[in-house]
């Protein structure tokens, strides 16, 4: 067997110095293997976010051993550690995050921009991540025009072009009513059957159930771990 | 990707159009200056430069000044004789004597001036012949009445087409043969029209127009390899033991060289130069920080989309890239704009102050250039902080 796409080993993390210190991660230890989908829960400050920028390579931990693919993330540089998020991460924000008077197909083509792709190929790769998300009607379309739903999968959209093996999801239907945020989840399992493998942090045990897995928080430590208990049952919705 | 990063750029400039025109103001106005004064400059220098060797090259022009006496004494063919014959290095050296007169011809009439010069006269200032011949040796020292014709006098009262040459005309109450015409010549050194002129011979103005030997002023044309210095002190000297002056008394004459009147107006234009370019580089100066303000402005704006292009992967040069192209772009079209507004001053202004338009490629590709230097220089501290964004802070940024 190959070795675990994700390895968390001791993972601490501490804002600040001195008296002011607070250490947010408190020596988390979690494997996550290819095709899982992760729901990361907790209360408000337990380090679930923290974990989540480790995990995204925007941050970096304090101690601790962070292995994404084999390779020892702690021990890379900033250029490194957005090579990396290049080539293999995809992101979905609570906020969507797209850029403001761009086009629905220019949002989904930025990471291509920064892979050096040609425009052609740029533009097929965005149709067909699009296409995934069932929004090419839409493509030529300013956010501003978009609902929240319809922004959102622009933001799944844009996450999948560069076929990443990982999509970390923060809060993705934090913003969005109950029946756009099943959409979105739907949108999610279906991309998780098709082999993608998916981190998500929210706090809608809701959302949570269409895990396979979910990563419980507490204190700046993994308090429980519930695997494929839910996803037996089936969906719950 | 930099083709990319243009087209964004420009984009970028597109959306804030007002904010982008007010911002390169500075950059425009800069660029306009520098381009419009190099420009006139050239044509002022050109037109100087044409206007000195039409005084000849290597001239002294030397003519009497009224002394505290309140008194003038004239020059006459003597002392000029004396200068040619007595000074090492002088070539040639004629006297000139005018008087104004009305030119008559087949009912026509023309208010000129008539100048009485010698052959040496027009060779020393380079006053060419085009039509007939120049004066004969025998018609000067005899004092004939021939005259050669300025291209003014003749278009006033000669039929266009028909050659002057052989007619016979009157000046004044003088009559004279028309023996030539004279080349086009333009504003003369003191402002006067040289075409507006006919030329007879020096002995036939004293004679005819002046009732004196006298003259108004004299050139001296010396050979360029000797120092302008030394002849000019040894002329000094020679007319005042001419003039019989004293030790302390001060010369009732006056030198001018005509090759340092150039050097002034050479070392004036080069002074209006630097002056303008000291005033355009604060305007570029002061753009430049503009520029740098509405970077800093257009980074904070835009935080969050820095923290989305570097979550998904942007390295820290390449957003760097972004923003300075931005800058650079900005400053480049402020260029462009500021060297065709300098291109249409210096057209109009050289027509207003009756200067030749001399393009020059140089100070356009060199004035664009540095107006994008400018983009590097003020944009690179913005674009630095962009590229410095924490993507973590920069997503949550509101």
């Amino acid at each position: 067997m190959a070795e675990p796409l994700i390895e968390l080993e001791g993972i601490t993390k501490t804002f600040g110095s001195g008296a002011a210190a607070f250490q947010a991660l408190k020596g988390v230890d979690l494997t996550i293997e290819r095709g899982e989908f992760v729901a990361i829960m907790g209360p408000s400050g337990s380090g679930k976010s923290t974990t989540m920028n480790i995990l995204g390579c925007l941050d970096v931990p304090t101690g601790g051993v962070f292995r994404f693919r084999g390779v020892e993330v702690q021990k890379l540089d900033r250029d490194q550690r957005s090579l990396l998020r290049r080539r293999y991460l995809g992101f979905v924000f609570q906020g969507f995050n797209l850029l403001a008077r761009t086009t629905a197909l220019e949002n989904v083509e930025l990471p291509l921009l920064y892979r050096g792709e040609s425009k052609v190929k740029r533009r097929e790769a965005a149709m067909r991540a699009l296409d995934q998300v069932g929004l090419v009607p839409w493509a030529d379309h300013t956010p501003a025009e978009l609902s929240g739903g319809q922004q959102q999968r622009v933001a799944i959209a844009r996450a999948l072009v560069t076929e990443p093996d990982v999509l970390l999801a923060d809060e993705p239907t934090g913003n969005l009513d109950s029946e756009r945020s099943i959409e979105i989840m739907e949108l999610l399992r279906r991309l998780n059957a098709e082999g993608i493998t998916i981190l998500m942090v929210t706090h809608e045990e809701d959302m949570a159930a269409y895990a396979k897995t979910i990563v419980r928080f507490r204190d700046g430590l993994v308090e429980r771990i519930e695997r494929g208990a839910l996803a037996a049952e089936g969906s719950p919705a | 990707m930099l083709g990319t990063t243009i087209l964004l750029a420009l984009r970028e400039i597109r959306r804030h159009i007002l904010r982008s025109i007010l911002t390169t103001l500075g950059i425009i106005i800069g660029v306009a200056a520098v381009v419009t004064m190099v420009t006139l400059g050239n044509g002022v220098t050109a037109s100087v430069q044409e206007e000195i060797s039409s005084l000849g090259a290597s001239n002294f022009i030397v003519f009497p000044v009224r002394t505290d006496r309140g008194t003038i004494r004239p020059f006459d063919e003597d002392d000029v004789r004396a200068v040619e014959q007595q000074i090492a290095g002088v070539e040639l050296a004629a006297g000139n004597a005018g008087a104004t007169a009305t030119a008559f011809y087949n009912g026509q009439d023309w208010d000129t001036r008539v100048q009485g010069v010698n052959d040496a006269f027009l060779k020393a200032q380079s006053i060419d012949v085009t039509e007939g011949r120049p004066f004969t040796t025998e018609e000067e020292t005899a004092g004939k009445n021939v005259c050669l014709l300025g291209l003014k006098v003749r278009e006033a009262i000669f039929t266009p087409g028909t050659s002057p040459v052989g007619a016979r005309m009157r000046l004044g109450d003088v009559s004279c043969q028309v023996i030539g015409v004279i080349e086009e010549r333009g504003q003369g050194g003191g402002g006067a029209d040289e075409d507006d002129a006919v030329y007879m011979p020096l002995k036939t103005v004293q004679r005819r127009f002046k009732g004196s030997d006298n003259l108004d002023y004299f050139v001296v044309k010396y050979d360029a390899a000797y120092a302008a210095s030394v002849i000019q002190d040894s002329l000094v000297d020679l007319l005042r033991e001419r003039r019989l002056l004293q030790g302390a008394e001060p010369n009732d004459f006056n030198v001018i060289d005509t090759a340092q009147v150039n050097q002034a107006l050479g070392a004036a234009t080069g002074a209006l130069t630097a002056m303008v370019a000291v005033i355009a580089s604060i305007s570029l100066l002061v753009g430049g920080i503009g520029i740098m303000n509405i970077m800093l402005v257009s980074v904070t704006e835009r935080t969050r989309e820095i923290g989305i292009r570097l979550a998904i992967g942007a390295l820290a040069r390449e957003v760097r890239l972004q923003f300075l192209t931005e800058a650079v772009v900005l400053c480049a079209l402020g260029g462009l704009v500021g060297i065709a507004l300098g291109f249409l001053a210096s057209i109009g202004l050289a027509t207003l102050i009756d200067v030749p338009f001399v393009f020059d490629p140089a100070i356009n590709i060199i004035s664009f250039l540095f107006a994008a230097g400018m983009g590097i220089v003020f944009g690179y501290y913005p674009a630095r902080r962009a590229s410095q964004l924490d993507p973590i802070d920069a997503l949550r940024h509101e």
